[in-house]
């Protein structure tokens, strides 16, 4: 189960790459493809929209299940990874890479303390 | 929670388990869409032991079987099957199996895991004297083996002993008995073997080629071909006329069966439902279960989907749904409600594949 060393974690297994705090994006990790098997569908919001830390923002559907995703900062949704509504097969394959899913600009960067970082990532799933 | 005799197995394969109908079993091995291409291209092996097994004997057996059943089992061979149901005194679906007849007068039923204990009191609450049910549910582990490739499979691992013809049966000289059918609309058989023997055979068809596969790709599959699934599609308040399984309802029948009147007296007014065949038409979710089904303008329910998913041989969200009559015939456009958004949708002819 790879959890890479520069990104931050929410419980509800999202990943956040924090280094351009403009954009910073994020997905869902490794742990979190895997339990959710392939994935089929993707339902991203709109470029734009303001979110609030926590808020449903996407949709993601197996062949067996529908699963919400959250937003792990507030912020205003400067991109969504277009590509995923296509073809969203990255989001197991390479989750922390082109499965990327949105790039949110922070309202408030203190928000990112609040979240894991990849020790305590490693030891919730533990 | 039950666990079927290939637990350990399946936990070895890395299979994620899921409860099923009081089981614990697999729900997939590699994915769902690989197992479900594996079947439809080559073989794959699906355990089955939660399925329920009976054995009615005795000189009245066939005539009472089919005063239960809606299909006319007079008609079958020895060694021969078909696919029957048994309905209430209202003419809904209490369950749908497999009836054989192994001998003159002895059959051999496969019922659904959740329905083993309903039907056996249904059963024998309807009993007659003649005849004799048997639940020999706890003695079989099972397997279904389906896909082109089954038939090469079994014998390689079994050479000398055939498979029997289509919907047919065969009963070993080691009390395991082969059928000629399944769930996934391939060629392919069911094993039932005493439990302590289901293992190997597993084993053997593993090593021979066959693709481990969960419940997640049989629902995949089944659905593609419009197969119903009981408690989805079928329950106690729908008739197999509304249901579109007409085909094995014998009314004409000699001595009749539970729940005829009322299917007499629905047939000839015509079911004022019927379970519909429905695809998405443009890129969308996947269909499931419980979404509603609205007219083509997203503005009138028309009924909620009983079955639904996406199919990985189209790739398109695929559903069934009880919907009125005279108003959805194939080619009709619908829509679909999906989280709030309207998708639209297709009444096809069944099956979807």
């Amino acid at each position: 189960m790879k959890v890479p060393d520069h990104l931050h974690f929410t419980p509800s297994h999202e990943w956040v790459d924090p280094s351009n705090p403009d954009a910073v994006s994020m997905g869902i990790s490794d742990h979190a493809q895997e339990e959710l098997t392939d994935v089929v569908y993707l339902e991203l919001p709109e470029v734009g929209r303001m979110v609030k830390k926590g808020e449903p923002i996407a949709v993601i559907e197996s062949v067996k299940a529908a699963n919400d995703i959250f937003a792990p900062v507030g912020g205003e949704i400067v991109e969504v990874n277009e590509a995923l509504a296509e073809a969203p097969e990255p989001v197991n394959q390479d989750p922390y890479g082109d499965g990327w899913m949105v790039k949110i600009k922070l309202a408030d960067p203190s928000e990112i303390d609040g979240l894991m970082n990849a020790e305590s990532y490693r030891e919730h799933l533990a | 929670m039950k666990r079927s005799p290939l637990h350990e197995r399946h936990l070895a394969l890395d299979a994620r388990m899921v409860e099923f109908a009081g089981w614990r079993m697999p729900i997939q091995y590699a994915g769902i869409a690989a197992e479900h291409r594996a079947v439809r291209e080559k073989a794959g092996v699906f355990d089955i032991s939660h399925m329920g097994e009976f054995e009615v004997r005795g000189a009245g057996a066939c005539d009472w079987l089919n005063s239960m059943l809606t299909n006319d089992c007079s008609v079958l061979e020895k060694g021969e099957g078909q696919y029957t149901i048994l309905l209430n005194e209202k003419g809904g679906v209490i369950d749908d199996l497999i009836a054989y007849r192994v001998d003159e007068e002895r059959f051999f039923l496969v019922v659904n895991a959740a329905k083993i204990q309903e039907d056996r009191e249904w059963l024998r609450a309807h009993g007659a004297a003649d005849a004799e049910l048997l639940d020999r549910s706890d003695e079989f582990g099972a397997l279904a083996v389906q896909g082109p490739e089954s038939a090469r499979l079994w014998n390689e691992i079994a050479p000398g002993h055939p498979l029997p013809p289509r919907n047919g049966i065969r009963v070993g000289e080691d009390g395991s008995i082969l059928c000629r059918t399944g769930y996934t609309g391939e060629d392919g058989f069911e094993l039932f073997a005493p439990s302590d023997a289901i293992g190997e055979w597993f084993d053997r068809l593993l090593a021979a080629g066959a693709a481990p596969c969960g419940l997640g790709a049989r629902d995949t599959l089944r659905l593609e071909k419009c197969y119903p699934l009981n408690g989805s599609d079928l329950n106690p308040e729908r008739t197999p006329l509304e249901a579109g399984l007409g085909f094995c309802v014998k009314l004409d029948k000699t001595g009749g069966f539970v729940g005829d009147e009322a299917l007499r007296a629905q047939k000839a007014a015509g079911p004022a439902s019927r379970l519909r065949a429905i695809v998405l038409t443009g890129k969308a979710p996947p269909l499931r279960q419980g979404y509603e089904v609205l007219d083509e303008e997203g503005e009138t329910v028309l009924g909620t989907l009983a079955s639904g998913t996406l199919s990985p041989s189209l790739g398109k969200g695929i559903g069934m749904a009880y919907l009125p009559a005279s108003s959805t015939p194939p080619g009709t456009p619908l829509s679909v409600s999906i989280r709030g958004k309207i998708y639209p949708a297709e009444v096809v002819k069944k099956p979807f594949l």
